[in-house]
């Protein structure tokens, strides 16, 4: 049964947002006045909520029965060779109800939105994931939904716009700027502030204004606590580094969160390098951006020497967003997170490596962080231990795979 | 420079509302955006808020979002904007500039204040910066002796419009409804009381934007509101319009039919 202590964690160094949600200098809100009450109102009913046996209950019973929680480690000896001889073990959340970690902070946000006394979804999608997690958990709760995709990843995903219409679910594409997530998400703020009375966003990521960055890993926070136990029960120790892919940060928070307190496991997260940090054509939001503030918190940006968001790039449409959320951007100064590049090919390579030696099809968000443990793995070498959060599976990107390897 | 205080006394002294236009810098042109803006306060407006073009608008409707797009295809930079608010400025008129708050991070928040003041600037109005993220951006507003409005919404509550109110110089934006920027049908109804609301807790001018675009609207808001803001309504004349000439001219009919609202 999840508890109250699984979703916070107590204040591990310090990252209690409080209720300004600071994170040292990153997080706060940045938004137009219109949407503090509804932020107000979120943090209120999560706080309480958070507590609530009977809202716990109801979490766990859904993630349980529903997501198909825990989800196991698998131990990835062939793959391990390729890493070094390391010790390889992947948290399986690509073996969730509809293949990726967002299902977890879905269905507690929906469970909010009805604790809200709201009727009317909104979110946000860059791969397609949480938009397909966010129309299958209306679905289930009988909530209006309408999800805010760009016109590239509405192209690039079309086998997840299709999956979140037949959830009936209303996909808007979004036509302006970039094209993709970063725009997605200014459009979905503009719906919100216009309907804010009968509609919740939820958001997808740990970014954006307080409390979200806060709630999101709060729901997220259970891959951590579970692949924590069962690394523990499965090799009688901590693993030596935890790895995740970051693009707005969700699915690497979640299996960080509950590690942050055990100094001697190094947790590294992979950012999207695209062709390249030299090309231009990158996602290195916290490896190559500067300190600023997009979509109402303070955090590392791709971003001009005039605060002008710089588009970003990547084959994966999940990590292709120029912001991160301002948790990581503090584990990052504090030094207690590291993270790193991976160029589309080396992920493209990972995917490959993963599918041929162990029989699964990683997504291609995940398939950074594989191509981290690659590195990593001939880094520690055979007595290393890593754990890796497979975030999610490959199907949705099986058109990016054939056009990518002319299959 | 013109500030403020002045324009609103002034408005008061003939028993009128203040008509405030917004434009973004860069739009249509950068000088085309000086040409409008001077039309503007040639017809009537006595506050002119110039937009920082960014690539992130999120509080913008489609109109606002098209110009301000234009504008950043035109390679307009903060520079340019401090240029634009130089050469609206020499009309007499008071000029605030609208931005996001990240560009004025980047760039550097005193270093901002102190060009924008030399520009000849009045103040700023900053549509994301709340109360408690606002603290340094007031010090250096304060330092280079520049106004800093921010807004409130309908959905405000009294300890929000407090908190607001109090951080606020020059006057208090009421944003008339829950929603974007952009001209709408009719005005909200919630606008009078968000400004009766306004009022218990500050003695500032406040201002309504947020759907105004036509005489008779500024006609309603002037009956209760110390100001009249319109944005969209301006921009849409300029998009419509097939050459600048032409745009510059619709700005200045608009100015004139709204003018002869705030007036009564």
């Amino acid at each position: 049964m999840i508890t109250a202590a699984d979703l916070s964690g107590g204040d591990v160094h310090g990252d209690d947002p409080g209720t300004a949600g600071r994170f040292g200098v990153f997080g706060g809100r940045f938004v137009p006045e219109a949407l503090i009450p509804a932020l107000d109102e979120v943090a209120k009913v999560y706080a309480e909520a958070k507590t609530d046996p009977a809202f716990l209950s109801e979490f766990d019973h859904l993630l349980r029965t529903y997501a198909g929680r825990p989800t196991t480690i698998t131990e990835v000896r062939r793959f391990g060779e390729a890493a070094g001889g390391a010790r390889v073990l992947l948290k399986r959340e690509d073996l969730t109800h509809t293949g990726a970690h967002k299902i977890n902070n879905v269905l507690g946000q929906a469970l909010l939105t009805r604790r809200l006394g709201k009727t009317r979804v909104i979110a946000e999608t860059g791969a397609g994931q949480h938009g397909v997690a966010t129309a299958t958990a209306c679905a289930l709760l009988g909530l209006e939904c309408v999800i805010y995709m760009g016109e590239v990843d509405c192209e690039r995903q079309a086998l997840n716009v299709a999956r979140m219409k037949l959830l009936g679910a209303r996909v808007v594409p979004v036509g302006n700027g970039s094209r993709t997530l970063k725009d997605a998400i200014n459009e979905a703020f503009r719906d919100w502030v216009t309907n804010v009375d009968s509609t919740h966003y939820l958001f997808g990521t740990v970014a954006g204004p307080h409390p979200f960055p806060e709630i999101v890993r709060d729901f997220a926070r259970i891959i951590g606590v579970e692949a924590r136990r069962q690394v523990l029960e499965l090799t009688g120790r901590l693993p030596d580094a935890v790895a995740a892919a970051v693009g707005g940060g969700s699915n690497a928070i979640g299996i960080f969160h509950a590690f942050i307190g055990d100094q001697d496991v190094a947790l590294h997260g992979y950012e999207a390098a695209g062709h390249g940090v030299a090309s231009g054509e990158h996602a290195c939001t916290l490896t190559e951006g500067s300190v600023g503030v997009l979509h109402g918190s303070r955090t590392y940006v791709l971003q001009d020497e005039e605060g002008q968001t710089i588009e970003s790039h990547s084959i994966s449409a999940g990590l292709d967003y120029p912001g991160v959320g301002p948790e990581h951007a503090w584990l990052k100064d504090s030094g207690r997170a590291t993270y790193h590049g991976i160029t589309d090919d080396e992920a493209m390579e990972a995917f490959s490596v993963l599918a041929r030696t162990e029989g699964i099809i990683p997504a291609i968000e995940s398939a950074h962080a594989l191509a981290g443990t690659l590195k990593l793995g001939r880094e520690l070498g055979p007595e290393a231990t890593i754990l890796v959060n497979l975030s999610g599976r490959g199907d949705k990107d099986m058109g990016t795979a054939m056009k990518y390897f002319n299959l | 420079m013109t500030n403020l205080q002045t324009v609103f006394e002034k408005a008061r002294a003939d028993q009128r509302a203040a008509l405030v236009g917004y434009l973004p810098a860069g739009f249509p042109t950068k000088d085309g955006a000086v040409a409008a803006a001077t039309a503007m306060v040639e017809a009537g407006c006595d506050v002119i808020e110039i937009g920082l073009p960014y690539s992130d608008p999120l509080m913008d409707g489609p109109t606002i979002q098209d110009a301000v797009h234009r504008a950043l295809t035109n390679g307009t930079r903060i520079a340019d904007v401090l240029r634009t608010v130089e050469g609206v400025a020499r009309t007499g008129a008071a000029v605030l500039v609208m931005t996001y708050w990240n560009p004025v991070d980047r760039y550097g928040a005193e270093r901002f204040a102190r060009g924008l003041a030399d520009a000849g600037g009045a103040g700023t109005i900053t549509p994301d910066l709340t109360p408690e993220e606002a603290g340094p951006w007031r010090e250096c507003s304060a330092a280079a002796g520049l106004d800093t409005v921010f807004l409130v919404a309908p959905s405000s509550t009294g300890e929000r419009i407090k908190a607001v109110t109090d951080r606020c110089s020059g006057f208090v934006y009421a944003a008339s409804l829950m929603g974007v920027t952009g001209a709408r049908e009719s005005v909200s109804v919630a606008a009078e009381g968000l400004v009766k609301r306004c009022r218990e807790h500050t003695s500032l001018p406040v201002c309504v934007g947020l759907g105004v675009g036509t005489g008779a609207q500024a006609a309603e808001v002037a009956g209760y509101a110390d100001g009249v803001i319109v944005g969209s309504a301006f921009i849409r004349r300029l998009l419509d319009a097939p050459d600048e000439a032409a745009g510059v001219a619709g700005v200045r009919e608009l100015a004139a039919e709204l003018s002869a609202g705030v007036r009564g």
